[in-house]
């Protein structure tokens, strides 16, 4: 085992951990802001990889398909919070959870009507096929890009997070949202579009991932479950958690995969079980804000 | 994350001597599941709401009783499953054993994940126990030489019962109803037993008001980590009676969508009421019969209706028929 081969596993990792990143972030987002775990997250996410491939047999191209998917579905989402979650405001926590997850089942048997049930390859666009060499080995352009991609991706997040009068009516809203509406802000505004960017963002997580694997109704599943992992591992309503530890579940998948290929599946969970173990509120959560 | 205390008394009158132990509320389950199979159109459609009910009204302690939203329950249920198959085709252990082998070892499952799982709080409970339940289905998956894997675990039937002396033709489906209706009858027993008890009202203090139940002296922690494991215990016979029943376990059994059609079902039956998982395992799974007959897509109508029941009709059918009919404060 020489450790050319062990990096570029690793790179494999990233790329693997930044679309689980773009999509655990997509579910942390809406938690800080709205305190709403979305349970359709994942079906989101597989219609975004529907919705990419579909956009992009329609204009011909993989660019349109990445660029409106997200937008598109991310409308869709803010129609959900519009019709559906912003009734449950108020209500148990438990509440908007059980709804997304009927939702979920939904939109999962939607997508069987209109596309069917077997998988559908997205082929990857073709500027990025191939392989590039790294001088220690070829690593895949596609999936190269992904990192550039997400890396961008969540610079701009950043800036318009923390360098923007948006960003800074959204931080403040999460803190005191009563704070908020007394200061004059239409707080159910900034709600609607936080849910949006949030289903925007998995659809963008959806996109990106279908070259990597197939798309299929059943994709949504796995991929709540690996963002969920992500988000406790992370700390719930972490950024930067989220960031951290999508790229560390990413990268041990891949690593172990390496070594011990049935274990691949299990070593997120046991990670997460061990951070549990020593840090209930997961690695950048603050105490108190697990309930 | 608790809610607001409700002006309702959670004390209980203390249960007074053995005779109170039967309280009348299985009696009646038990009646009404015992004509079950004569008003269902099918007896295999009884059968699988016997055990669906024992399974929801296991996860009905944890979710209705003690307000915790377990996204997991299928572990427990598939465990059960499992562990009766492999006793049975592997070891040849006789029937009755190989049940109380599985809720054993079901239970020391549960314990483990509820170790993990109830160090976490609200939302994080049901995304924690939901990954964890996800450890278990891959697990199984990997260690195919024990379950199976994707072909799920074959090759043990139980054809012929001894109950009480008697040789049953455990083939024949009216036969098998009765006979897995024993074992649902002893999880109610146990079930009421356990909400009868002083236990039973600790849990529903912390489902009221967590930080008040602390405040009063009861172990918190300890009580969570107890009841998922009578949770877990109760599900997972459930599962012993599923394997009795199919001979096959398949591997979807501990998907999370399983665990997910728990919640569905306790949801449309009512959580926190005694008979409600059986309403809700009936209701659940006649429409997923009489709908599928007309379209593959059941789950669509399925899901709509669930997502209408959130919004409209928190407490579920029998919960919303106890408090119209006015005995919905004394929890029958």
């Amino acid at each position: 085992m020489d450790l050319s081969l062990i990096i570029m596993q690793l790179l494999s990792g990233i790329a693997l951990g930044a679309v689980l990143v773009i999509t655990a972030l997509g579910l942390t987002i809406v938690f800080g802001m709205l305190g709403v775990v979305n349970f359709a997250h994942g079906a989101l996410f597989m219609i975004g990889a529907y919705a990419g491939l579909y956009l992009a047999s329609l204009t011909g191209s993989f660019w349109w398909g990445l660029l409106l998917a997200p937008i598109l579905i991310g409308a869709f989402g803010m129609l959900i919070e519009f019709v559906l979650i912003r009734r449950l405001y108020g209500r148990s926590i438990d509440d908007p959870l059980l709804l997304t997850f009927g939702l979920s089942y939904i939109l999962v048997e939607g997508v069987r009507i209109v596309f069917g049930s077997d998988g559908i390859p997205f082929p990857t666009p073709p500027q990025l096929i191939g392989v590039l060499d790294l001088g220690i080995g070829f690593f895949p352009r596609y999936r190269l890009f992904v990192i550039v991609l997400v890396a961008v991706v969540l610079l701009a997040l950043w800036l318009a997070l923390e360098k923007t009068r948006i960003g800074l009516i959204v931080r403040a809203g999460a803190r005191d949202p009563v704070i908020m509406q007394v200061l004059g802000v239409d707080i159910g505004r900034v709600w609607l579009a936080i849910f949006g960017l949030g289903v925007g963002l998995a659809a963008l997580g959806g996109v990106l991932a279908g070259p990597m694997r197939s798309v299929n109704p059943e994709m949504g599943s796995l991929v709540l479950a690996e963002a969920f992992v992500v988000t406790v591992i992370g700390g719930l309503g972490s950024i930067v958690g989220a960031v951290v530890a999508g790229l560390m579940v990413g990268i041990s998948i891949s690593l172990v995969a390496l070594f011990a290929p049935e274990m691949a599946t299990i070593v997120m969970f046991a990670l997460m079980a061990v951070v549990l173990l020593i840090r209930p509120q997961g690695l950048f959560g603050v105490r108190g804000r697990t309930a | 994350m608790t809610s607001p205390p409700s002006g309702e008394v959670i004390a209980k009158p203390a249960p007074g001597g053995f005779g109170r132990v039967l309280d009348h509320r299985v009696l009646l389950s038990i009646a009404v599941l015992a004509v079950l199979p004569w008003l269902l159109p099918s007896k295999a459609l009884a059968v699988n709401v016997l055990i669906y009910g024992v399974v929801v009204m296991g996860y009905n302690l944890l979710f209705g009783y003690t307000g915790l939203l377990s996204f997991g329950q299928a572990a427990f249920f598939g465990a059960g499953a499992y562990f009766t198959g492999i006793a049975i085709g592997r070891y040849g252990v006789p029937w009755f054993a190989a049940v109380a082998i599985a809720v054993g070892l079901s239970t020391c499952l549960a314990a483990v994940i509820g170790v993990i799982s109830t160090r976490t709080r609200g939302i994080y409970f049901s995304m924690v126990t939901l990954a964890l339940a996800q450890l278990v289905y891959y697990v199984a998956l990997q260690a195919a030489s024990f379950t199976g894997g994707e072909n799920g675990l074959r090759g043990f039937t139980v054809d012929r019962i001894s109950l009480f002396g008697l040789q049953v033709n455990f083939l024949d489906p009216v036969n098998k109803y009765y006979v897995l209706m024993v074992l649902a009858a002893l999880a109610m027993w146990f079930q009421s037993r356990i909400l009868n008890s002083p236990f039973g009202a600790v849990i529903e203090a912390i489902r009221e008001n967590e930080q008040r139940a602390r405040a009063c002296g009861y172990d918190v922690e300890r009580s969570k980590l107890v009841v998922f494991m009578l949770s877990g215990a109760i599900s997972s016979l459930g599962g012993c009676m599923l394997a009795l029943h199919l001979s096959i376990v398949p591997l979807d059994i501990l998907h999370y969508q399983t665990s997910g059609m728990i919640v569905m079902m306790v949801l449309l039956g009512g959580a926190r009421s005694f008979f409600g998982p059986f309403v809700g395992a009936a209701s659940f799974l006649i429409l997923e019969d009489v709908i599928s007959l007309w379209t593959p897509h059941w789950q669509i109508f399925v899901g709509a209706i669930f997502v209408l029941f959130v919004l409209f009709l928190p407490k579920g059918i029998w919960g919303t028929l106890l408090d119209v009919i006015g005995i919905g404060k004394a929890r029958p």
